[in-house]
């Protein structure tokens, strides 16, 4: 297990004094290691980490993750929703890891082998561990404002079982709201910490933390302190549950009843770049970006694309926006109606890929639909598929 | 009589004072190693004796400690885990309260080992009158020349500093340890890295346990080589164990590990038999969070050999048959013992121990203990006691830390070893509450032989 500590790019620091002579080899990141998930292969830059790695893959293949956050430091490792199986662990050393491993925190090594849905133990402890999560959950969504973007919907939707086994009262605690604009209510948290690291990253005084131990533990604004710093509303956008709400939004309206477009501001604290979510002319929330994984996209400047509280809870009439139009949705989301995109073909075959497993959909249209036309890219349909897309244009 | 290299002089008069100890031997070990040995040489000599990791995981010091990363210009640091909080152990407070310039002997030769020119005890909150008697041993030693600034004029420079935590079993996990240390919450980290190469603020760090410490000190008196012919097998050495529970002697004890169980628990210069007259039911050989025995299988493996007090033999048919050494918290249960309740009481502390980061251990073990709750009181449901089986198979190996496991695998054990006792309390609610399921068939294999 040990190998791990062998750091391997500070010895080759180049300096300018080097004499001239045979090229020193620089383990650049860009080096490429090749892992396969799921069966299927692809090549990933050396540092990635498993589950990006699935993302890149995308679809059923990228295992869930109510704690990781991309764009925050530090974050995961917590949930464990995310473990995967990881059959050999690299082509040097094949041996499989011995327990299953958080795959947000776990790096790829060069001809590992990872499964994710196609290992029964992934699937048996994935199952606990939503489980686990739902134990205390009020399952309250009918009045919940995060129903129909909740990653909790989602994860127990699709890894869950039905029913349950906890014949206890759940654990509740009183909403509290932490300052104008924000309301905390601890009975739906996660513990997922990404509002911790949001405060702790974003925000100069953080005030914002997890106080107690175990299952008594809870965020907390130490003391009922109000929250004011001009970021502090992100912490709603990375919220994976309907924990952190929005008070200008709560309960003014369903998420799939507004329609989501992308619009920009001239903003001097952040990039101005949120997505508002009207009915008709009227503007119901401003969000940041996200993206299909649900992290908040990066900025047309490059870096994360925060939004301060002004253009969050202040600019909400049309006319404060220059709208740009519709957002594009995706996977999770009721609002997503089948608009999937970005998803990666494998090159394997698809028996290769299934392995004898049975697919989810009881029907395999590569080889027994009529419309059997590999060249046609499925992920390039807008909207549910109809017999019409596979006859005309679509021959990317 | 049995050798005993850490408490053989335990209690000289006076030997909490550096005169004493001083006079009795003590800093010999020190002189020895600064004077005239390299620090490699040293990780050598813990190598070569075979010291396994006292904490309680039993993983070989020596080779912990060739792991350290040495970039340039970084510091490294030393960690002594005095956390001591497994229910069951209390091994390292006796260590520290009568003997505390044995533990200081070895933190100065390990911290010259591993280059640590700041090292800390962590001493868990409660221990609440050791820290003082472990800064005037600083104190002391410091003022006799073998702390502060070129150490024997070897040019090493070394400081101890005590750290009181604040009572949470959490902050004994080595990198929980580091977390509070830093002064932060005591969530154990996501590893790797492990603390060998970014431990206390980044810097490669060596986390041991107390008595690991100190047996560096009869390790370096009497070559690697000498300790390892005391003991058995890869159980080298002497061990510590504090005995507790039912029997008629408690206290800590140095075993060099070759006596078997049974005559530990007997033998009245040891545990001296059962309290009160009564039988062995079952015993918790290694601390709370090893798996629980029954009589029958604690005097001989499942192979009907004889168990000894040792790494290799208290593990002996893995879990399904056999249990750890863990830490050494040697807790006893008589006859009139109720390992549901028992279970129960176990199940209690470690939902209130858990730090509450990782799903499983935080939910599971909470529900764990209100199942157990339920069957203790006679509300429980014999379906109850499969998803209790459920629960620890669904936490175990699925969390961030052991202590995951150290909940999961006492209420597994229970259930394997106990299970009719279980099925006892659903069966009989109003019967369960006024006597006791008694022995059963875990009668102690002696008498079942007699
Ligand atoms: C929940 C938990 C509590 C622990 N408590 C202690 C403790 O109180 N003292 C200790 O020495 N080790 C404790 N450990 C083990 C440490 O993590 C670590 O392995 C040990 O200090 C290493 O020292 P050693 O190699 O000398 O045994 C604990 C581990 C866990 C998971
Ligand atoms: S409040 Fe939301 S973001 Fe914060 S820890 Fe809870 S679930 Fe995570
Ligand atoms: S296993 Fe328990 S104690 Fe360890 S990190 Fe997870 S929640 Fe915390
Ligand atoms: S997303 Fe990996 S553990 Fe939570």
């Amino acid at each position: 297990m040990h190998r791990r500590f062998v750091a391997s790019a500070a010895r080759n620091k180049k300096t300018s004094h080097s004499a001239p002579g045979p090229c020193v080899k620089i383990i650049a990141m860009s080096e490429l290691f090749k892992v396969t998930i799921d069966n299927i292969t692809i090549e990933v830059p050396a540092g990635t980490t498993i589950l990006q790695a699935a993302r890149k893959i995308g679809g059923e293949v990228a295992p869930p993750a109510m704690c990781y956050y991309s764009k925050l430091k530090g974050s995961g490792g917590k949930c464990r929703t995310c473990l995967v199986e990881v059959s050999k662990g690299s082509e040097k050393d094949p041996r499989p890891m011995p327990k299953l491993v958080a795959s947000c925190r776990t790096t790829v090594m060069d001809g590992m082998e990872v499964k994710n849905i196609t290992s029964e133990k992934v699937i048996d402890a994935r199952a606990g561990v939503v489980e686990f999560l739902l134990l205390n959950h009020p399952l309250d969504c009918p009045i919940c404002d995060q129903a129909g973007e909740c990653h909790l919907q989602d994860l127990s939707y699709e890894h869950g079982k039905e029913g349950t086994r906890f014949e206890f009262q759940k654990r509740t605690f009183h909403k509290h709201d932490l300052g104008p604009y924000i309301q905390l209510h601890m009975t739906r948290c996660i513990l997922c910490y990404r509002c911790v690291f949001t405060a702790d990253q974003l925000t100069n005084k953080r005030v914002h933390g997890v106080l107690s131990r175990g299952d008594h533990a809870e965020i907390a604004t130490y003391i009922e302190k109000s929250l004011d710093n001009d970021f502090i509303g992100n912490v709603i956008d990375v919220c994976p549950v309907g924990a952190l709400t929005d008070k200008t939004f709560r309960f003014k309206n369903r998420v799939w009843f507004t329609k989501p477009v992308d619009a920009h501001r001239d903003c001097d604290k952040c990039c101005g770049e949120v997505q508002l979510w009207m009915r008709g002319d009227e503007v119901f929330r401003v969000t940041a970006r996200k993206d299909e994984w649900g992290e908040i996209k990066d900025s047309s400047k490059g870096s994360t694309g925060w939004i301060c509280n002004e253009c969050r809870f202040e600019k909400k009439f049309a006319s404060d926006w220059t709208i740009e139009g519709p957002t594009q949705v995706n996977r999770h989301s009721v609002i997503s109606q089948g608009h999937y995109v970005g998803l990666k073909k494998p090159n394997e075959t698809f028996e290769k890929v299934m392995n004898g497993r049975e697919p989810r959909l009881f029907m395999d249209i590569h080889s027994v639909s009529e419309v059997n036309k590999p060249e046609i890219q499925l992920s390039l349909i807008h909207g549910p598929a109809h017999s019409d897309d596979f006859k005309e244009n679509n021959k990317d | 009589m049995a050798v005993k290299l850490l408490l053989e002089k335990a209690h000289v008069e006076g030997i909490r004072t550096y005169d004493v100890y001083r006079r009795e031997g003590g800093y010999r070990a020190v002189e020895k190693a600064l004077k005239s040995m390299s620090p490699e040489a040293i990780v050598e000599e813990v190598k070569k004796s075979g010291l396994r990791g006292r904490g309680g995981a039993g993983f070989p010091t020596g080779m912990k400690w060739s792991f350290i990363a040495k970039p340039e210009g970084v510091p490294r640091h030393l960690v002594c885990n005095a956390d001591e909080s497994e229910p069951g152990t209390f091994k390292d407070r006796y260590l520290m309260e009568f003997i505390p310039h044995l533990l200081i002997e070895g933190l100065i030769i390990s911290s010259f080992a591993l280059g640590s020119n700041a090292t800390y005890i962590y001493i868990r909150g409660e221990y609440a009158w050791i820290p003082d008697i472990l800064e005037q041993a600083i104190a002391e030693a410091k003022a006799n020349g073998w702390l502060g600034k070129n150490i024997l004029g070897t040019g090493f420079d070394c400081e101890i500093y005590v750290q009181r935590g604040a009572g949470a079993y959490i902050c004994g996990e080595e990198t929980a340890l580091i977390e509070s240390l830093e002064g932060k919450r005591g969530n154990p980290r996501i590893k790797p890295p492990f603390p060998a190469v970014k431990g206390v603020w980044d810097r490669p760090t060596v986390v041991n346990n107390v008595e690991t410490l100190a047996a560096v000190v009869p390790i370096i008196n009497l070559t690697g080589e000498e300790y390892a012919k005391i003991g058995v097998g890869r159980s080298t050495g002497t061990k510590l164990i504090s005995a507790c529970g039912n029997i008629n002697k408690p206290g800590v004890y140095e075993i060099d590990m070759t006596i078997s169980v049974e005559e530990f628990i007997y033998s009245d210069e040891y545990c001296g038999g059962i309290a009160n007259g009564k039988r062995l039911k079952a015993c918790i050989p290694g601390g709370s969070s090893v798996p629980i025995l029954p009589a029958n299988l604690l005097f001989k493996t499942a192979k009907g050999e004889t168990r000894y007090m040792n790494y290799e033999s208290l593990s002996d048919g893995g879990f399904a048959t056999g249990s750890m050494m863990g830490s050494g918290g040697f807790i006893v249960l008589d006859e009139d013992q109720c390992v549901v309740k028992h279970t129960y009481t176990l199940a209690r502390f470690y939902r209130h121990e858990s730090c509450g980061q990782c799903s499983p251990c935080r939910e599971g073990t909470g529900w764990m203990e209100k199942i157990l709750k339920n069957i203790d009181t006679g509300k429980g449901k014999m379906s109850d006691i499969d998803l209790l089986w459920d629960i620890q198979r669904k936490i175990e190996g699925n969390t961030i830390c052991p202590l995951g496991d150290a909940a999961a695998w006492p209420v597994a054990a229970a259930i394997r070893h106990f299970r009719d006792e279980f099925e006892w309390h659903v069966l009989n609610p109003e019967e369960s509450q006024v006597r006791n399921f008694g022995l059963a068939h875990y009668a102690d294999a002696r008498e079942v032989v007699a």
